[in-house]
Parts: structure tokens; sequence; C-alpha cells
């Protein structure tokens, strides 16, 4: 743990993140933020009187002297291992918590979706709940009746919403709160690990508001775990380490530090590259097969490819999921993928073998590219085995249409319409 | 560092901001939603609902009758016209009684039953307690009201004469059970034993006060703790109005009023105090 590391933000001597639309409208100042960890957490009068004192506490810094602007219409991640302080730093922002040193100032009207619903009564009906949660994220009841269609519609509950709350599913629950959150109209929104939720249909539906947000000039501050969402979603992001701002800056550039950072037994591979997971089931050799089945560094766009992951797995691991995730030099993801994605993950797998990816054709364009492969669990939470840059290969020309540009083929096809043949 | 205007809270555990005042005023919303949710929820899944709040005061009432007024002969002086119903003469002091008893308890529990509320969300915590005390007011007024009916029935009219004096009582009861539940609400959340020991306290504290008897019982030591007492003062103050038709004396008003303020202000200031850390102590 080196804290010289830490803020100031960019400490390589790059000046902070040039602001794309001027304003600061979220910003936290030295803030600091002390929890007493009790050492005999029973809260009676008697222990109190016993011990002459209340109670045994040790001071515990969540947050320590963090300092961060959030510009107008921005996008702002933090991440962080448990306990590192991101949820405790939206709190803050959130005036749930008020720092012990330092300040914090959110311009306009906040909402906030810490936790979906959190403010629904079971006993109540669905729509005495929306004007009950409306009202505490401050908004008026004309304006709440205004928009109680809209909440109800995004929120798909239907006729549900004259039953009582605790009738409700899961699934429900959450997205009523979601809609009554997002519904609010907030200037900014701060957001803790919710993106998560609901079917597939409504996740698209929360993306698109989120995207309807951000273009519309509103300011996100979200905390996530999950790092591909955070490389989508934000413009630039913040790594908490042990209470304290570790790295600020470009989402690719501090995912990846951070990444390299957090897995403690993470070891070089024989060619030098990161590697890290819990090691008993292994990717052990990962290659690249052109056509004929050859193994290749090199392949021709548009050729049939197939890439081979070999693994290596002592105990039966349940609903292993491979994944692999094409880059650029540049470290840009061009594509990263899964099997869970694709629903080809078996119930269970043991022993050696390999899994075969097959691209026809293959729509990379001529460039060189690294890959990474993973071996996951099903919840793609726990690695157990992830290889960065296992692999780099060339692409190059391909047979057909070698005239394209950028990264990618994307195989459309065209027609001119003849509307004097059609005649 | 950039300076920014707009919304800030500043690092020290607050001195009682100003600002809780202005934000709890502009919270009308909030506030009525939350009495809404307490009222709504209060009686749901039992079978007798709202009837309850009804019940149970004429339950105690005829209790107490039987208790106090057959088996103990207590004999209250006659009210309005020659009016000598002892439940009516009981109800006049139970009913403020009552409603003090329920603010003040549903005031203490708001906290840790809204614990969710509170660490997910931000909010003028002091809505909490003063909605649970204006959920209890509701039920009151229609009590009241009631109670006001039923002694014009009996030939009490100057009841109705008396409605804005009485109305001003309940609303001293209303600061003086807001000001306590705020100082009793805050320290339940660091000791729990708080709302236990409440129970045994109002106990006491309702067999203290000239409720259940008729102050003219009362000699030596009982008469000196029961003028220390402001629930004396209330309660006399009360029946005065409704049950004897007439004005309650100003050494009687005035220490209502001092009490209830009082209390208020020292249950506001601890409470601002204390608000900040609320979320982390529950």
């Amino acid at each position: 743990m080196s804290l010289d590391a830490a803020i100031p933000p960019d400490g390589d001597g790059e000046p902070d993140e040039p602001s794309e639309s001027g304003r600061v409208v979220v910003s936290a100042e030295g803030v600091s933020k002390k929890f007493r960890l009790f050492k005999e957490r029973n809260q009676t009068l008697k222990a109190a009187v016993l011990r002459g004192h209340r109670l045994v506490a040790d001071d515990f810094w969540a947050l320590r002297d963090v300092s961060f602007d959030v510009h107008e219409g921005e996008t702002f991640g933090l991440i962080g291992e448990n306990g590192s302080g991101k949820s405790t730093m939206l709190k803050c922002l959130t005036k749930i918590l008020r720092p012990d040193e330092g300040r914090v100032a959110v311009e306009g009207k906040i909402s906030a979706l810490l936790e979906l619903g959190a403010g629904f009564h079971p006993e109540l009906t669905g729509r005495e709940n929306v004007f009950l949660n409306g009202a505490i994220l401050g908004l008026g009841q004309k304006e709440l009746r205004r928009r109680f269609d809209d909440i109800v519609d995004f929120a798909g509950i239907g006729a549900f919403i004259d039953e009582p709350v605790k009738n409700y599913s899961s699934g429900m629950y959450i997205r009523l709160g979601f809609s009554v959150a997002i519904n609010v109209d907030p200037d900014v929104l701060l957001v803790d690990e919710v993106l998560a939720v609901g079917d597939e249909a409504f996740q698209r539906k929360c993306n698109e508001k989120f995207a309807d947000l951000r273009s519309q000039g509103k300011t996100i501050v979200l905390v996530s775990h999950g790092m591909g969402g955070v490389q989508n979603l934000c413009d630039r992001v913040a790594w908490f380490e042990h209470g304290r701002l570790k790295k600020i800056g470009e989402p690719r550039e501090v995912i990846e530090a951070y990444v390299g950072n957090v897995h403690v037994d993470r070891s070089l591979d024989s060619e030098g590259h990161h590697r890290w997971g819990s090691g008993e089931a292994r990717v052990s050799r990962v290659e690249l097969l052109d056509h004929r089945g050859q193994r290749t560094t090199q392949v021709h766009s548009g050729d049939p490819v197939t890439l081979r992951i070999h693994y290596d797995i002592d105990e039966p691991i349940e609903r292993p999921v491979f994944g692999i995730a094409f880059h650029t030099l540049e470290g840009f993801l061009l594509n990263g993928t899964n099997s869970r994605e694709a629903h080809c993950v078996p119930e269970k797998l043991t022993g050696r073998g390999h899994v075969d990816i097959r691209f026809n054709p293959f729509r990379l364009l001529p460039a060189t590219y690294d890959i990474h492969v993973a071996l996951v669990d099903y919840s793609l939470l726990h690695q157990y085995d992830y290889r960065q840059n296992v692999l780099r290969f060339d692409v190059v020309r391909g047979h057909t249409r070698s005239g394209e540009a950028g990264w990618v083929s994307l195989g459309e096809v065209w027609q001119i319409g003849d509307l004097t043949s059609e005649a | 560092m950039t300076a920014v205007a707009g919304e800030e809270h500043p690092a020290k555990p607050s001195p009682p901001r100003r600002s809780a005042w202005r934000e709890v005023r502009n919270s009308r919303e909030l506030f009525a939603n939350l009495t809404l949710r307490e009222l709504r929820s209060k009686y749901k899944r039992s079978w007798l609902g709202w009837g309850w709040s009804m019940v149970n005061p004429l339950a105690y009432t005829a209790i107490y009758t039987i208790v106090f007024h057959f088996v103990l002969r207590a004999k209250p002086t006659p009210g309005v016209n020659g009016l000598s119903v002892f439940a009516l003469w009981l109800l006049c002091a139970m009913l403020p009684w009552n409603f003090f008893q329920t603010a003040v308890n549903a005031a203490i529990g708001s906290l840790p039953a809204n614990d969710n509320l509170i660490k997910k969300s931000y909010f003028p915590r002091q809505l909490l307690p003063i909605s649970s005390v204006s959920a209890a007011l509701v039920s009151h007024f229609i009590e009241m009201a009631l109670l006001v009916l039923a002694l014009a029935a009996f030939g009490d009219y100057q009841a109705f004469i008396f409605l804005p004096m009485t109305f001003l009582l309940i609303m001293l009861m209303v600061v003086f059970a807001t000001g306590l539940g705020l100082l009793l609400a805050v320290a339940n959340v660091y000791f729990r034993d708080v709302q236990y020991f409440m129970t045994i306290f109002f106990l006491a504290w309702l067999y203290l006060t000239p409720i259940v008897y008729p102050p003219t019982v009362l000699h030596g030591t009982a008469l000196f703790v029961s003028k220390l007492n402001p629930m004396t003062d209330a309660t006399i103050a009360f029946r005065d109005g409704l049950y004897y038709g007439t004005l309650p004396g100003l050494y009687g008003l005035g220490a209502v009023i001092a009490a209830a303020a009082i209390t208020f202000a020292i249950g506001w200031t601890v409470f601002a105090r204390h608000e900040a850390r609320l979320v982390e102590e529950l």
C-alpha cells in the first residue's frame, strides 16, 4: 500500500483534465470522514454506566483528504475495492453523511440512487409509495402528479400500481424505485451500483435513460464494480484506495492501473505479461488457428480464424465462463465477450481440454492486436485466471475488400436501387 | 481550489444550524407525505382498522370509570349545568394525556423504525419525529371532536364556546410533545433503554397527574410534586374549558406555555446538534 502515490490527481505532472463544459457542479475539497468502530457495541445505559463513559471506540478514516471536481455534463466514475471509501464518498455528496473535515458542494437538484425503493413502505400501495418517495427526492406533489403516468409506464408496473408493494416481485420493486428516482429530473444524479437491475429489457431502458440524461448535459457520479460499464459510461474515473484518492483521470488508464493493482496474487507470466486469479483453474495456452487449422500469429482479414483456449482445471468447477477481449496496441478495447453471452456454459468442467471460438469471417482490419483471456465463474466476479496480453497477432490484408479503413469490418451489404429498371 | 457557489455543508459536527429551520419548512410536502404514511400504515391488516383509535379510549374510559368512580368512589365537582358524568370528566383530561403519550412514544421510535430511509436518503431528520406527532394529532382531533359532541349531548354547550381555548391547549401539547419527542428520539438512538424506560415513566407520570382523580384529593408532598408537573396545569386547563366552562388560570396557562417552549427549545437544539451523526449511530 503506497500512499505516496495518492493525490494530487495526475501526479505525473499532467494538469487536471481540461473541463469539457466549464462549470464545476460537484466538488469535494479535502474531504475526510471518520467512523467510530465500536469494540463492544451494545447500546445500553447499563454498559455505559459500568464503563464510566459511553463506548470504547477506535477511529477509522473511511475517507482521507479527498479532493476532486466534477464538471457539468460529465459522467464521473468512482472505483475501488470494498471498503475503499467510494460509497462513503457518494454518501457525503448526497449529504447523508457529513464529512469531518473538508467540504462538499453540489450545485442543483440531486437525485441519489443508493438503494432502489429504499423508502418504500411494504403495506402501502405503489401509488402511495411513489408520492412518498418522490417527496423524499424533493419533488412537489403537483409535479409528481404530472409525471405519475411516465413513472408508472417506465417501471412497467401497470395495474399493480394500486397493490401494496409487499406483493411486488423484487424486480417490480426495484423498477418502480428506479423509475421514481430517474424521473425526478435531477441536475446531478448520484448512482451506487444499481445499474445491473431488472431484466434485460429494463436494463436497456435504463441505459437509454442514462444516455438521455447525459445528452441533456446532466452530471452523473456513479460508483461501480463492473469495470466494463464504467469504461463505457464514464468520461473520467477516480480510483479510491484505503480512503484516499489514488488516481483520477481517463477511464481506461485508471481502470488498467486499478485492475493491475488489486490482484495481489498477480504474477508476470513467462512473456512478462500480467496474470492473476485464484488459480484452481487455469488458461494454460492460447493460440490462433488459420483456416487450415495451423497455428499462426498472422491472419488475413476476412479469412476464417479460430481462437483456441487450452484450460487446465484441478477440481471440477461449476459453470465456468471463458472471456476474451481484443485490444489495439494503444489499449483500446475493440470487443470483449464471453461464453455466457454466447450461452455456451457447461454445467461442470474439469481436467484439461480446449475451447474453440470460431470467427468466419474474421472481421478485424490489418493492424496488430492483443488478446486478453479470462476464466471466471458464472457471476463473472470471481476470476480463476486472467491473462492480459496473452497473445499478440497481426492481421494482414485480406483477399477481398482490402481498402477498408479503421479497426473492423462491419460486413455490411450494399444495394443500389435502380429506378429505371424497376419502372 | 475554486470556490463553488451553491449548497455546502461545512465540516465541523454541526453547531445547531439556523438552516435546519429553513430545511424543515421547505419540506412541507415530505412532511405531509410522511404523516400520511404513518396514518395509512397504522391500522393496515387489522380488521377493525381505524376503529381501534376509537375503541382504545372508550375501553380505558370504561375501565378507569369502574375502578375510580365505582370502586374508589372518586367524585369530581359537578361541571357546567350540574354535569356529573365521570366518564366525560375523565375523557376531558385523558384524551390530551393519551395524545401526549402516544405522540412522544411514536417520536421516540420514529428513528429506528425508519433507519433504512435515513441511511439511504437525505432529508431533514427532524421530519420523522415531527410527522409521528402530527399523525397522532390527527386521531386526537377526531377524538376531541367526538368528546365535544358528547359533552353537548349531556347539556354542556359551553364546550363549543371554549373550542378556541381547547385548540390553543392542544397546540401547546403538540409543541411540548414534539420537544420531548425530539430530545428522547436522539437519546434513544444512543441508548435503546430509553423507549423501555419511558413506558414505566409514563405510567408513573399519569398517576402523578390529577387525571384519573380530582386535584382536590392531593395533599402534602403529592400536592407539591403535582405543582412541579406541567401536565397538572395542562390537565386542569383542559378540564376548565371543556367540563367546567371557565377560562384556565393565567398562572396555569403560563406554566404550560413555559414548559412547552423550554422543552421544545431543548429538544430542537439537541436534535440539530446530533442530526448529522444519527446515520452512523443507528
